[in-house]
């Protein structure tokens, strides 16, 4: 693998940047593996990452239906926070804004972790209380997150409209500096790029269609479309799609998948200095390095594979934007497009061992799963390695559904992402 | 936006009109107490969640306000069929004949 530097872009641009060897090799299946993973997100990738780099198991798969980071990796809007209710929240996001710290570094691959603050907007009595609430509720666990008046908020997002009259007035809103965006497909690649270079195979176009299991009930490999691959230990991250996977295995889960859409302006001089969330109106809007302004929007109703969502949900969330924004009433969108999230009824993870042994799962991150990308692949790598969960992931296990144990970020805050 | 046959309706009107309810023909079981929590968190949570032909319940809301049930593709988002309250779920053959 070659160090990317200064050194290495300037001895490139001697030869017109045309000889930069392949980020990674396009691997073959080989007949079997200490490990694989399924699903190629930057969470996969990131697993496979850690097991070979911190746990020492370095004969790993990572296979992938499509192309590696074509999955939510590849369409979400990159929010990084940690501003959770609950304490195995704080605990698990927090870790994964810790790993974000240097990871550009330790990947030696710019991830643009920029931490340029996520503004929550309030704009009723009750969005005040809940947050403020949430903000006592952060600070108890060492995560930061600041009230900040209206004018304040105005100062540190000029753009906003804060005028009593306005539709979706601002009645303060909740800071965290901390917070910010990172650029999705480098996150793949890099992980990519350094698994690889630790000797992970990257088998793409190879969709799993089945999981074999022992008479002891035991995994044994998995079927694909490129032939059977055995490995004693799979770990299933497929985000919208580990339902699917999980039946394969003969486990039904409380999962359900709906479309979430997100879209993108023309390119634009920088103007939004951080990212803005309003989740009473189901919008949220930053500013990429490219200059387009990333607007997301809610989920649709129903539940869908198709990847694709209904467009009175994307206007809703443009008809919000405008209300907040009357500076980009103006603008015009370049792409829009939507995502498979896979939900669960406590809007937190499940990410641990299963009921099946040598399978485990890391899904239901739903609508907000990138800033978690790598604290997910971490754990998941942790849990496959030790064959017991870390600390903290251990409360995100599939039994809290019978013991009653929910970790209800659904109830408790109303996030969207 | 989807079109939806309301089956009390008899008329195709735009996806706004309904709200999605959930996966379809999950009974409410008639003495809880009596159930263990497995079989409670399988009737609170678990779900299909197929991907492919899926039952599913809507609600009219903006419409005649009536609950009803449907068939529909979740890879391709298209409705197969919909039925009033109370029938029974179609059978694979009834699915297979209207989808050709
Ligand atoms: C529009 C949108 C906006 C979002 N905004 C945010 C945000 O601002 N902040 C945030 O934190 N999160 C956000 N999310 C959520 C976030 O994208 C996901 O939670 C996260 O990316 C999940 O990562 P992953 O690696 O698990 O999933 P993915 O990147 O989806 O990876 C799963 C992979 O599994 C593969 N796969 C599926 N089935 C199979 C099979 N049978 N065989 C082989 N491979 C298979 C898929 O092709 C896919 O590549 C958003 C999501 C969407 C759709
Ligand atoms: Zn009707």
């Amino acid at each position: 693998m070659v160090k990317y530097s200064a050194g290495s872009l300037f001895a490139n641009a001697l030869h017109g940047h045309k000889k930069w060897p392949k980020q990674w090799p396009d691997a073959a299946p080989k007949t079997s593996y200490d490990v694989i993973i399924v699903g190629a997100g930057g969470h996969g990738l990131g697993a496979a990452y850690y097991l070979a780099k911190k746990y020492g198991i370095t004969n790993v798969a990572v296979i992938e239906k499509g192309w590696l980071g074509g999955g939510n990796t590849g369409r979400n809007t990159t929010i990084i926070r940690s501003n959770y209710l609950y304490d195995e929240s704080a605990r698990i996001y927090d870790h994964a804004v810790d790993l974000w710290d240097g990871l550009s570094q330790e990947l030696n691959y710019n991830v643009m972790f920029s931490k340029r603050g996520v503004l929550m907007l309030a704009h009723s009595v009750h969005d005040v209380q809940s947050f403020q609430r949430h903000i006592h509720a952060n600070r108890l666990n060492g995560v930061d997150n600041q009230w900040l008046s209206p004018e304040e908020a105005k100062a540190f997002c000029p753009p906003l409209d804060i005028s009593p009259g306005a539709r979706y007035p601002v009645m303060g809103a909740a800071l965290q500096r901390r917070a910010g965006t990172a650029r999705h497909d480098t996150v793949a690649w890099g992980y990519a790029r350094a698994a690889a270079a630790l000797g992970v195979d990257i088998i793409q176009n190879c969709a799993v269609t089945g999981i074999k299991r022992g008479t002891d009930g035991a995994v044994r490999g998995v079927e694909t479309e490129r032939g059977f691959i055995g490995a004693n230990k799979i770990g299933v991250s497929a985000a919208g799609n580990s339902s699917v996977l999980m039946q394969m295995a003969g486990l039904r889960f409380p999962l359900e998948s709906y479309p979430l859409q997100a879209l993108v302006s023309e390119p634009v001089k920088p103007v939004m200095p951080c990212v803005v969330m309003s989740n009473s109106v189901h919008a949220y809007i930053s500013q990429s390095d490219k200059g387009e302004l990333v607007i997301g929007a809610g989920t649709d109703q129903y539940i869908s594979y198709s990847q694709r969502g209904a467009l009175h949900i994307l206007e809703h969330t443009l008809a919000s934007i405008c209300e907040i924004f009357p500076i980009f009433k103006r603008m015009r969108m370049l792409r829009s497009w939507g995502g498979v999230v896979d939900v669960t009824p406590d809007r937190s993870p499940i990410l641990g061992k299963t009921p099946v042994p040598g399978l485990y799962v890391n899904c239901g991150w739903g609508t907000g799963g990138f800033k978690a990308t790598p604290g997910a692949g971490n754990l998941l790598a942790y849990t496959i390695a030790r064959d017991e969960p870390h600390p903290i992931n251990a409360p995100y296990t599939l039994e809290r559904f019978k013991g009653g144990r929910l970790i209800d970020e659904a109830a408790a805050a109303a996030v969207a992402h | 936006m989807l079109l939806i046959k309301c089956p009390y309706c008899e008329e195709e009107r735009p996806e706004i009109e309904f709200s999605y309810a959930g996966e379809a023909h999950i009974v409410r079981p008639t003495d809880p107490s009596k159930m263990d929590d497995t079989a409670w968190a399988e009737y609170l949570f678990i779900r299909d969640n197929t991907r492919g032909v899926h039952y599913e319940r809507w609600y009219h809301i903006h419409g005649c306000a009536r609950f009803f049930n449907a068939v529909r593709d979740t890879i391709s988002d298209k409705f197969i069929m919909t039925y009033k309250m109370g029938l029974p779920r179609p059978a694979d053959v009834e699915i297979a004949k209207v989808k050709e």
